[in-house]
This record gives structure tokens, C-alpha cells and sequence, in this order.
């Protein structure tokens, strides 16, 4: 297959608008914990989430102003804002604008999303209940739609090759970008805007996570240490909401046009766990299989990795899992390798977390740098891996993967190395 | 401009993003304000909301610019 390489970043979480402004307070030790403020949660077990910081679009705050137009806003659900505006910060950083039929036919658009317009369904259902299907919006369907954040962004900026969309639960970015790779690897496209999408903060969202027992109630007084993957008094996840968009494209197209590239997208290993709807086997395998896959693919042992960004949600069972078959991955190498789980920062966004989470990992290359696992006051076991606990630090880091693991037992894992030829 | 006028002035100016200079009487939804298919049924049932009144699918495919909008309220608005 073709080489691909990742020659633009955009993201929005709740660290910040860009991926800049997130990925310092993502090194700071920050966390996006905040007490839910947006609806009644009175009733609800869990009180905390992750809010993208909203604002005048200065000192990192989102303004969706800024990228989409308020006329637009209105017709569509929050997810689909958040893609438009990853998805124009990696183009302009990957400086592609295509405008020749060629290269608007070579440039595809892959953004995926977990659920999509929940809040608007959630909205309109009401709606119809109350007042008739006369009230219901032409710009429901089409507002609510997953593939329509690769809609949207293939419109505003004329990309004409493929048009895909991923969704695969909380694996969807990593899917995505794992995907969109293999489509340029394939020669499908040479250039591909890759990511996901998430707006689930809502109180149906918060509702029916907290039913399914996946979510934290043990810090409603303390936000910001409600995310402590890792650490034993974890208690759940904390709903997060953005975006992340990567700019993927074929190595010589990169050259070619004297892109600045951030890495290659070497490995990427994906696999089911046909174990249950939403807890993963008690032995990891399919997270093992996933991983040892990515490995295969990329050419390389487990003891070449240098840094994981984990899938590591905070959640009693699925933490442990997790650690225990990449224990069984690296063997003997488990004492040199980083790995953290930045949803301790940003909470979980779903089926944007895999997109951040692979940005986390090119920007730990790009720096020489690994992003801390905050909150991890005491493990809940012993491991030779370093977890990064609280603060980030300098260390080598030329090749990195990422996990991401969803409901209905789907896991993909990504692998980014750093370009030396 | 009529009350009436002003109202749906207002209601089109919101759902279309347009400058409000653009929205006079002559002005097309389609051709001259921007709008697409699905813009125009969400307009319609904007004024069937802000007006009380029912707007049937024939009546609406009459309703192509901002006075025929306003002629067909001022005829038939309930609030």
C-alpha cells in the first residue's frame, strides 16, 4: 500500500478551541471537569461533564460563530458545528484548499460520530408528541444525520472524492482515521479529512449512559477529579463533547507540494469481541488482537513502541482489561514504554475520542513529550508501565499508539510513527 | 410597510441569515434571498406559527417572495 502521512490537525475539546490551546493544558495537567449546567440533573446519578469552553473565540474559547454560519447552526445539532470547525483548522493547517476538479476529486471527507444529533431527536420527538408531525423541521433528518458532518464539510470546502462516515461507538475516530488511511493507502483518494464528531452532553445523553451504569457519580462536588482512569476510586467515565479532524495524505502528494508533515500512519489493527454489548472478555483478547494487528501491519514489535494513548475511560472493569493486554502485548518491554490516558483531562468524547486521542499521539512525537494521566492519586494495580501519573514529561517518542475501544465490542488501535526519510 | 409586513420581514431575515435591506416585497426566497427547497418549508411553517394560521401545500407553492408572503397573511393570520 501507499504511504500516508498526516500533514494537518484540527480539534475542539474541553481544553480549548485548537489544538494548540488544548494540547498546553493537556501538558499542564488541566482538567475539563465541570458540574453540568446546561438542563436539570437533580435526578440524574451523574452531575459532571466535559463542556468545550464557549466564548468570544479569543484566548482558546469556541465561538461557533466563527465557523459556521448562525443560519446554519439552527438547522443542525451541535456535532456537525463541531466538525465544521475541526475540520477548517487542519485544512488550513495542512494549508489545502483544493480548487481543481483534480484535486477537489482527490480530496475525501471521513468524519464519523458515536450518536450523532441526539438532542435534536430527543427535541423533535417532544415536539411531535405535542404538537403534530406539521411542526416537525425539513432540516430534522438532514440536521441529525452522523454522515452529515462529512456533508457539511465536504460542501464548505468542495472535497469530491470520497464521503464516508464511521460509526462504531466510541472507536469511531480511530475507525475513522484508520480507514480514511487505508482508502489513500488504496489510491481512493490522495487526501482525506478524517475524524469525529460528538455533542452527547444533553440530559437524555447523560440519562441513558447513567442507566447503562457506564458513567461516574462519585464527584458531582468535584468535577474536575471525577475522570482518574487508573486509579482506584474511579467510578465511571465523564461525558465530553468536540471534535478532532486530521488532514491525511499519500506521502509523495505530501512531498510534492512541500507539506509540512507530522507523522505517518504506519499500523492500524482493528477487531470485534463477540463477548457483550458493552463490557469488553475479562482477557482483553479483542483489544490484544487489535493492537498485535496494528503492530503486523506497521512492521513492528511491541518493544518499538515508545508511547499508548489508552483507551483507559475511567471505568471500573474496562481500565484493568485494557492494562492487562497491553501488559501481555509488550512483555518484557513493559518498563519502556509511556502510556496515558488523556480522557483523564478531556473526558470522553465518544466518537470524537479516537481522532483527539491519534492528535495526542502525533503531537507526543512531534514534542518529545507524554501527556499525563491526571487524578492517578493511587493505582488500583501494580504495573511496569508508566502510567504518567499527574504531570507530562520529556522523554523520546518516535513511535506511538492509540486505543480506542466501543460498545458492542468493536476496537481499533492506530499506530503513528515519526518521518526520517 | 404593514405590520403584518414587518413581522414577516423579521421571520425571514432570521431564517434566511439576509441583510434586511434585501427583504422587500419583489424579493424571490429562492432567487433573490438564497433560499433552497427545504428553506421554503421551514419558512412557511415559521409564518403558520408566528401568524396562528394553517398554510396548505397548495397555498404555499403560491407563496414565492416576501409580498405574496405578506398578501397571503394579511388575508389569512389568525394572531
Amino acid at each position: 500500500m501507499r504511504r500516508v502521512v498526516v500533514t494537518g490537525l484540527g480539534m475542539l475539546t474541553p481544553l480549548g478551541c485548537g489544538v494548540d490551546a488544548t494540547w498546553a493544558r493537556i501538558l499542564a495537567g488541566d482538567s475539563g471537569g465541570k458540574k453540568i449546567d446546561t438542563f436539570e440533573v437533580s435526578d440524574l446519578p451523574s452531575q459532571v461533564a466535559c463542556y468545550i469552553p464557549r466564548g468570544d473565540g479569543s484566548n482558546g474559547t469556541f465561538n461557533p460563530d466563527q465557523w459556521m454560519e448562525p443560519k446554519d447552526q439552527r438547522k443542525v445539532d451541535d456535532f456537525i458545528v463541531y466538525a465544521m470547525c475541526a475540520a477548517k483548522q487542519a485544512l488550513d493547517d495542512a494549508d489545502w484548499h483544493p480548487k481543481s476538479d483534480e484535486d477537489q476529486f482527490a480530496t475525501g471527507t471521513m468524519i464519523g460520530s458515536g450518536i450523532g444529533g441526539l438532542t435534536g431527536i430527543a427535541e423533535t420527538a417532544v415536539l411531535l408528541k405535542e404538537r403534530g408531525p406539521r411542526r416537525v423541521s425539513p432540516f430534522f433528518i438532514p440536521g441529525r444525520l452522523i454522515n452529515l458532518a462529512s456533508g457539511y464539510v465536504s460542501i464548505e470546502h468542495g472535497l469530491k472524492g470520497p464521503n464516508h462516515a464511521v460509526v462504531t461507538a466510541c472507536s469511531t475516530g480511530a475507525h475513522a482515521v484508520g480507514d480514511a488511511a487505508r482508502l489513500i493507502g488504496l489510491g481512493d483518494a490522495e487526501v482525506m479529512v478524517a475524524g469525529g464528531a460528538e455533542s452527547p452532553i444533553s440530559r437524555i445523553g447523560i440519562a441513558g449512559f447513567c442507566a447503562a451504569r457506564a458513567l461516574s457519580t462519585g464527584f458531582n462536588d468535584t468535577p474536575e477529579k471525577a475522570s482518574r482512569p487508573y486509579d482506584k476510586d474511579r467510578d465511571g467515565f465523564v461525558m465530553g463533547e468536540g471534535a478532532g479532524v486530521l488532514v491525511l495524505e499519500e506521502y509523495e502528494h505530501a512531498k510534492r507540494r512541500g507539506a509540512k508533515i507530522y507523522a505517518e500512519v504506519t499500523g492500524y489493527g482493528l477487531s470485534g469481541d463477540a463477548f457483550h454489548i458493552t463490557s469488553p472478555p475479562p482477557d482483553g483478547n479483542g483489544g490484544f488482537r487489535s493492537m498485535s494487528m496494528a503492530l503486523k501491519r506497521a512492521g513492528l514489535a511491541a518493544s518499538d513502541l515508545d508511547y499508548i494513548n489508552a483507551h483507559g475511560t475511567s471505568t471500573q472493569v474496562g481500565d484493568e482489561i485494557e492494562l492487562g493486554a497491553v501488559e501481555r502485548l509488550l512483555g518484557n518491554a513493559a518498563s519502556k514504554v509511556s502510556m496515558s490516558s488523556t480522557k483523564s483531562a478531556t473526558g470522553h468524547l465518544l466518537g470524537a475520542a479516537g481522532a483527539i486521542e491519534a492528535i495526542f499521539a502525533i503531537l507526543a512525537i512531534r514534542d518529545n513529550v507524554v501527556p499525563p494521566t491526571i487524578n492517578l492519586d493511587n493505582p488500583s494495580v501494580q504495573t511496569a508501565i508508566d502510567l504518567v501519573p499527574h504531570t507530562s514529561r520529556k522523554r523520546d517518542v518516535n513511535v506511538a499508539l492509540s486505543n480506542s475501544f466501543g460498545f458492542g465490542g468493536t476496537n481499533a488501535s492506530v499506530i503513528v510513527q515519526r518521518v526520517t526519510n | 410597510m404593514s405590520e403584518i409586513g414587518e413581522r414577516v420581514k423579521k421571520i425571514v431575515v432570521e431564517h434566511l441569515g439576509v441583510e434586511p435591506e434585501k427583504v422587500v416585497d419583489s424579493a424571490s426566497f429562492i432567487d433573490d434571498l438564497g433560499a433552497d427547497s427545504l428553506d421554503t418549508v421551514e419558512l412557511v411553517m415559521a409564518f403558520e406559527e408566528e401568524f396562528g394560521c394553517e398554510i396548505p401545500d397548495d397555498a404555499a407553492e403560491t407563496i414565492l417572495t416576501v409580498g405574496d408572503a405578506t398578501k397571503f397573511l394579511e388575508k389569512n393570520a389568525k394572531s
